[in-house]
């Protein structure tokens, strides 16, 4: 990871990201806060910055002095605190604790250097609630070149050179979409970034906004000079306070500064940007719904074309980009257009940023080149599955996307590799499954998140993926049949070519590669009653292992239903017909002595637990 | 919790939400734009959209009563009825659901005894379910009235919640809300990086 030339300065950072406050940062940072200031002399400045990407290893603490930068993981009060005397007080490292440094290996040294880190070279660097930690990492360098030396047709003419693509998953050409929004006619026009991330399991765009949500405003200025449009919107989720927040006080900050307002840096050109927050709608992530949600409807997609490009906000031209996107704007005119076309393969250029997460040993916020495999990211990065246990797939691109086995682990992380396997780029969540991950159950997720999502404007999506549901959830339950394979995949196909927008054209793809991959664990499901990864909980039973069992008692206290009896000192014993496998004794027990098993028919036990059954239950 | 004419009130020239509505309406203008702005001003109020002032937003953003009541059912951050004091929202993103959501789920709604998007008899909890809260790292996450507690299991988050963590308590409670707060913390322990089921 390359650092920004800041020689000689002594700053300690703490990463306050959700991730981090939610691990516990916030007391850490008021710790060295206070500490701090009773430091004069030879005093380290504290910064407050985003996400480090380590989030694996929150809260992070990263001690930068003359020798070089040592980032501590897992940083409690105690911590801290021994940080501060030995560290900052006596100038010698804990490095027990080093996750990274430039200075010694930390002991998740490679999660760092196996990075490629363009985009994220801010985030977890500066402070993201000031403006001028911004700048001075480089930060409006690239606006400024724009709208000094370039024209609009220059602008579109370097990110056409740097062969940037959307982000948000479908990889059209940015320059493209500029050019044509540019050529519409109509006026005003608009530049919208599509910041509502819906995906489950990915937090790319809040990481970005919260870390460094300037480059993000940055990359929407330059793309209302390219286009010409004076006015911006940002639409984004509202369950996510704290880069709304951020992003609020950038846009102060900026007017403050004169980067955004009437005559910006007295360029002649003028920009404004509005926060729109959303309001709990998957859909919207559509471009088309997501205008429809700007102008206060319900957010409904609608035919293309015409195209936003061409009609977009209250049918003016508008141009879409998501926030990663808009982010690779300003680095590319910041760094330059070769930054980018020297990295990555021929089609996908540049880096692309995961939420890599799941099963996996070190989860958090990756940048990597276009191109990587499969492979590397799950190992050489992340650091192999949790508990080395085997690896069984990668999901990518959330519920539009679909699941990648192992056996295609060389796979290239790229647009168009990615799609011939039935699997898409997506917005960048990267869930990592291991041989405890039923892929039914997973399907029969992705497909529950759809069907409640579905905005219920064409027939196929609407009552076809409920029936997909139905089937799958009984499949689940043990009542799969014969047949039901063949149905799910015909369905999946009307579905997706009757379909308006993307939610529907993709929602059966989870299914349909997991039945393309994973047929046998449907074969078992369906065949043999049986769930291979112990998860389907109608097909499963608790037993209790009298060898390991030390007659403790824990679980028969935790029980809900008193399905636990014994002596103690001696193996306790546990009621499979009263057990409604709700996981409490499991998850208690500290000798692992509990255990699930799926034997197939003959333990199948339905009746007992009808009542806890899944939420989608009632569907049939 | 006020009456339904205190609640109106509120919307009267002069009651304590006009002027931020007539601030948005002065800003996006009378018309569909508001509807969204101005329903999410009342909920941040309320906690939940009392149904009541429907006809009166109604009538200040103009737009007629059943479009606006289509806008408020179709997303799902607006609730049309009132919350407990504590809200629990469970994570059901794609990350927490592989770590247990589910289990998690069902662990507060028999300790609590109510279902999920239900609120307590005493109006004290209400479970809610949430896509993603975007802690994916920190799977499974819960949060108590926005604060964010991870790596839980079941039994930790009813511990969390019955321990009054995040939860808004009188004086003498206060002492044990600071000790549950250290809870997220003390999950980050290693045996969380083994995975679900032995």
């Amino acid at each position: 990871m390359k650092r920004v030339a800041t020689a000689k300065k002594r700053i300690v950072r703490v990463g306050l990201a959700s991730c981090g406050i939610a691990a516990g940062a916030r007391p850490v940072y008021n710790f060295f806060c206070s500490e701090l200031a009773k430091m004069p002399e030879k005093s380290f400045t504290l910064i407050r910055t985003g996400c480090i990407g380590m989030c694996f290893c929150e809260p992070l603490v990263e001690v930068e002095d003359e020798e070089g930068v040592y980032l501590y993981g897992e940083v409690d009060l105690e911590k801290a605190r021994r940080i501060l005397e030995e560290h900052l007080g006596a100038g010698r490292p804990c490095n027990d604790w080093v996750v990274y440094s430039d200075v010694i290996t930390g002991r998740e040294q490679d999660y760092l250097t196996r990075q490629h880190r363009i985009l994220l070279k801010n985030s977890g660097k500066i402070d993201p609630e000031d403006i001028g930690s911004y700048v001075k990492a480089g930060g409006y360098r690239g606006l400024q070149k724009v709208l000094a030396s370039l024209t609009p047709e220059e602008v579109i003419a370097t990110l056409e050179e740097s062969g940037l693509r959307g982000r948000g998953g479908a990889g059209f050409p940015t320059f493209l979409k500029w050019r044509f929004t540019r050529q519409s006619p109509g006026a005003p026009k608009y530049v919208v970034c599509n910041a509502d991330e819906g995906d489950p399991g990915a937090f790319m765009d809040r990481s970005i906004l919260e870390s460094d949500p300037h480059s993000v405003l940055e990359g929407m200025i330059i793309a209302g000079y390219a286009i010409g449009s004076n006015e911006g919107y940002i639409y984004i989720r509202a369950e996510y306070p704290l880069a709304v927040q951020r992003l609020r006080l950038a846009i102060a900050q900026m007017e403050e500064r004169n980067y955004l307002g009437e005559n910006i840096l007295g360029s002649g050109f003028s920009f404004h940007i509005h926060i729109r927050e959303g309001a709990g709608a998957f859909v919207c992530g559509e471009e088309t719904a997501l205008l429809a949600s700007i102008e206060g409807k319900r957010g409904m997609p609608r035919p293309r074309p015409p195209y936003p490009a061409q009609e977009g906000r209250w049918g003016k031209p508008t141009g879409i980009n998501n926030v990663e996107t808009l982010a690779n704007v300003a680095r590319i005119f910041e760094l330059g257009p070769e930054v980018y076309k020297n990295c990555g393969t021929e089609k996908s250029k540049g880096t692309k940023v995961f939420a890599l997460a799941g099963k996996v040993r070190r989860s958090g916020l990756i940048e990597v080149p276009m191109g990587i495999s499969i492979r590397e990211i799950v190992f050489a990065i992340g650091g192999g599955i949790a508990g080395d246990k085997p690896f069984k797939a990668v999901q990518t691109g959330g519920p539009s996307g679909g699941c990648i086995p192992a056996s295609l682990a060389e796979t290239p992380v790229d647009y168009e590799s990615l799609a011939e396997i039935g699997a898409i780029m997506g917005s960048g969540g990267l869930l990592v499954m291991d041989d405890e991950t039923c892929m039914v159950d997973v399907a029969r997720f992705f497909l529950n998140f759809t069907t409640e999502e579905s905005c219920g404007k064409c027939t196929f999506c609407r009552n076809g993926t409920p029936l997909m549901l139905a089937t799958l959830d009984r499949i689940c339950r043990g009542k799969g049949r014969p047949g039901d394979l063949k149905r799910l995949e015909e369905l999946g196909e009307a579905i997706k070519d009757g379909s308006l927008c993307g939610l529907g054209q993709t929602a059966p793809n989870p299914v349909l590669t997991t039945i393309r991959y994973f047929r046998d664990e449907y074969d078992a499901h369906i065949n043999e009653k049986r769930c291979p990864a112990r998860i389907c909980k109608d097909l499963i039973v608790y037993r209790i292992e009298t060898e390991t069992c030390t007659g403790c008692g824990l679980c028969t206290r935790i029980c809900p239903v008193q399905a636990i009896s014994g002596e103690r000192r001696r193996p306790y014993h546990l009621d499979e017909t009263v057990c409604i496998r709700c996981g409490l004794c499991l998850s208690t027990c500290h000798f692992d002595a509990i255990i699930t098993i799926s034997e197939g028919q003959d333990t199948h036990t339905a009746d007992t637990n009808a009542n806890t059954t899944t939420a989608s239950g009632e569907r049939e | 919790m006020a009456g339904t004419a205190e609640k109106v009130a509120y919307l009267q020239p002069g009651g304590p939400l006009r002027e931020r509505i007539d601030q948005l309406i002065r800003r996006l203008g009378r018309g569909q734009e508001t509807a969204i702005p101005v329903l999410q001003e009342i909920q941040k109020e309320f906690g939940y959209i009392p149904p009541e002032l429907l006809p009166r937003v109604a009538a200040l953003t103009g737009l007629c009563g059943s479009e606006l009541y289509s806008i408020a059912t179709f997303y799902s951050q607006f609730r049309l009825h009132p919350i407990g004091e504590n809200l629990i929202q469970v994570c059901h993103g794609t990350a927490c659901h592989l770590a247990g959501a589910e289990e998690i789920t069902a662990a507060l709604r028999r300790e609590l005894g109510i279902e999920e998007g239900d609120t307590s008899p005493d109006q004290k909890y209400t479970i809610e379910k949430v896509a993603c809260l975007g802690c994916c790292s920190l799977a499974p996450v819960i949060t108590i009235n926005g604060e964010t507690f991870g790596r839980l299991t079941p039994e930790k988050a009813v511990r969390l919640v019955r321990g009054g963590a995040g939860q808004k308590k009188k004086e003498t409670q206060n002492k044990k809300g600071v000790e549950d707060k250290a809870g997220p913390q003390n999950n980050v322990s290693p045996q969380n990086k083994e995975g679900r089921l032995s």
